[in-house]
């Protein structure tokens, strides 16, 4: 498949040819357990630090605050776990209405174990109601969590000001910013977080392996619990070649940050202003001016988004709907309907998500491809501007 | 991603009879933009005959909204209405070679839509199951479909009533009264539960449950730091205290749980179990 046309690395990422290279040595000759004490296994101690190292350089933290875990569920379940677990009387937790999974099935779970939970509504564009946030907290709140950036519009959420109002109020700030990472810049010396996750296979490391940051002073409880590895946050014997991929994979986004953001805007421009051209009923998802570079997210009106991925996948373009059809559920995108677009947008949402791997000529392709294949569901539908049936 | 046959990518790909009749003779509608899925279903009749000549469709929806649609009309083609209305929503799952379990209510979407057209050209009122009492409020969904669809297909588990009828798909709160209509579907096929223990005395009982939380219950506690103590019964209601570790502890809704999950199973279905505060 060497030929498709990838626009889905919001779904995850291609690894590196830096990252492969890197993590050879460790899946080949080197399988030692760094926890050993012969030279042979305990060596790779020193090289899980330098990874330690790379990973918090990323989002200029200190090396010691960097947990690895096996990915960005982890690190969002963790957060919270040890968030709840770490101040008992406290039964009261806030997160938002279009959390991923990870996070906002995580909060259903402390809902049903007795806990009051708070989700934050979003308005049409995508922003958060920052005034309903404020108001919410109060004295028996636990945590607040909020992600950085949506993975399926984009839109970044001001997790500054937020962490502000939060460490005024004394309360436990977590971000899961694994979309974020690597697309746009963190650096937790100025961003006022206690936690924030971080998953490899968004960034061009392999699945599995993720990152926790822990603030230092922040009370911290276990999630996973075992041997005394990552000094003693997160048993379970460190999975070392990915743990290396992902110190890789960070080191290349830091470096290439500021040069990939211009890039993929670029592209993601000329493909969404092409699609707004030559579709006619075509809506974008999501503040345009707060998103992430790499994000797009269009609502093909009276066609459905399941249908247009399969024509796209005959063309061997990938990308991804917030339709009921393609959510694994009969309910369509919680994110979408959470900003209150009308259903007959959401089953035609479709993102498109880029990066520094794709090329003009791929997006010129798709943009070739994109209109005929709407024009043609679109006269399959019964529904339609000057159709016989009229919308409800 | 769905497995799809290569007979549904086929038909969705490259959908046979799509389009309006103009001058239709017939015409069904069925589903909304709302729930993701609609099809509108156009016959030309024979009067003479009765046979369908021509059948034609639109379709908003997914892959397999699209190739069960192209499939109803390649179907129906030819056939005379009393025929047509003998094709059941299996046949069109079959004629596309399967479709997955997921995605069953397409093919009883086309099913509806042909029932629909044909009461359509009849004059009938249109038997879109809107009688009786809607279960399902998330697809509006009503009993009489549910029973119907359940019967047609032989179903007896929620999960496959979803399958078929997206009932239960959504908020997920008709689950419960989905189960009560299977069970009265289903009780009178369905062999005998075992048969009850017989009644014990309250004495028994209470004796029964001391017996349980000392050996089976609180050994286990215990080499969590935690422990329980049994407080009162009163009738079904059992009163314990949270001892140890597992006094404050988060998951001890989780124990409690547990606990009542155990009681019910050895002394009493009937069991609930409270910690005292």
């Amino acid at each position: 498949m060497s030929n498709s046309i990838y626009l889905d690395n919001n779904a995850t990422t291609r690894v590196a040819p830096e990252v492969i290279e890197a993590m050879l040595p460790y899946l080949r000759d080197l399988y030692g357990n760094p926890s050993s004490m012969h030279t042979f296994g305990g060596q790779l101690h020193r090289k899980v630090e330098d990874a330690r190292a790379q990973v918090a350089s990323l989002i200029n933290a200190n090396p010691e605050e960097i947990i690895f875990t096996s990915c960005g569920t982890e690190g969002d379940n963790t957060a919270l776990m040890s968030s709840v677990e770490s101040q008992p009387r406290k039964k009261h937790v806030i997160t938002t209405r279009v959390e991923h999974p990870a996070v906002l099935n995580f909060c259903h779970h402390l809902g049903r174990k007795g806990f009051r939970v708070t989700y934050i509504p979003v308005d049409s564009q995508g922003h958060l109601d920052l005034d309903a946030l404020t108001k919410a907290v109060d004295d028996d709140t636990a945590a607040v969590s909020v992600m950085y950036a949506n993975n399926e519009t984009g839109v970044v959420f001001p997790v500054e000001g937020i962490g502000e109002m939060l460490r005024q109020r004394g309360v436990v700030f977590h971000t899961d910013a694994v979309q974020a990472a690597g697309k746009i810049p963190l650096d937790v010396t100025k961003l006022p977080v206690d936690l924030l996750t971080l998953s490899g296979h968004k960034i061009h490391a392999p699945k599995g392996v993720g990152a926790l940051y822990v603030r230092k002073g922040t009370r911290f409880s276990p999630y996973i619990i075992g041997g005394h590895q990552e000094k003693g946050r997160r048993a379970g014997t460190e999975n070392v070649a990915s743990i290396i991929g992902l110190g890789k994979a960070a080191e290349l986004a830091a470096k290439q940050l500021r040069n990939e953001a211009p890039f993929l805007i670029s592209l993601r421009d000329r493909l969404e202003n092409a699609l707004l051209k030559t579709c006619p009923d075509v809506r974008i998802n999501g503040d345009r001016t707060t998103r992430l570079p790499n994000t797009t997210n269009l609502s093909f009106e009276y066609v459905e988004g399941e249908a247009i991925l399969l024509r796209l996948n005959e063309f061997n373009v990938c990308a991804s709907s917030g339709s009921a059809c393609t959510s694994g559920s009969l309910e369509p995108s919680h994110v979408l309907r959470a900003m209150g677009v009308p259903f007959t947008a959401v089953h035609g949402s479709i993102r498109f998500s880029l990066s520094r791997y794709n090329t003009e000529e791929e997006i010129d392709r798709v943009i070739e491809i994109m209109p005929p294949v709407i024009r043609e569901l679109r006269s399959l539908s019964p529904f339609g501007r000057d159709k016989m049936s009229r919308l409800p | 991603m769905w497995e799809y046959t290569e007979k549904v990518k086929d038909l969705f790909l490259k959908p046979r009879n799509v389009g309006e009749i103009e001058n239709a003779d017939a015409v069904g509608e069925v589903g909304s933009i709302v729930c993701g899925d609609a099809l509108k279903l156009f016959l030309k009749v024979d009067r003479e005959t009765g046979r369908i000549i021509d059948a034609k469709f639109q379709t908003f929806g997914c892959a397999s909204a699209i190739a069960s649609s192209s499939a109803l009309t390649e179907i129906v083609r030819g056939k005379t209405l009393e025929e047509a209305l003998k094709v059941t929503n299996k046949d069109i799952a079959e004629f596309l070679g399967g479709l997955p379990d997921e995605k069953m209510h397409c093919s009883v979407m086309g099913r509806e839509a042909l029932e629909a057209a044909i009461a359509n050209y009849r004059g009938e009122a249109v038997p879109l199951h809107k009688e009786g009492r809607t279960v399902c409020k998330c697809f509006d969904v009503t009993e009489e479909k549910i029973r119907k669809v359940a019967i047609e297909n032989h179903l007896t588990t929620v999960d496959e009533i979803t399958n078929f009828t997206k009932a239960g798909g959504g908020c997920g709160e008709c689950k419960g009264d989905i189960e009560e209509i299977l069970r009265d579907i289903w009780s009178v096929k369905l062999p005998e539960k075992t048969a009850k223990p017989k009644k014990l005395t309250n004495l028994q009982k209470i004796a029964l449950i001391q017996d349980i939380i000392e050996n089976e219950i609180r050994p286990g506690l215990q080499a969590d730091n935690g422990d329980a103590e049994l407080i009162d019964v009163e009738g079904d209601r059992v009163i314990i205290a949270l001892r140890g570790m597992c006094t404050g502890c988060v998951m001890s809704d989780v124990t409690v749980r547990g606990i009542q999950e155990k009681l019910r199973e050895l002394v009493s279905g009937g069991i609930t179990v409270e910690a005292q505060k």
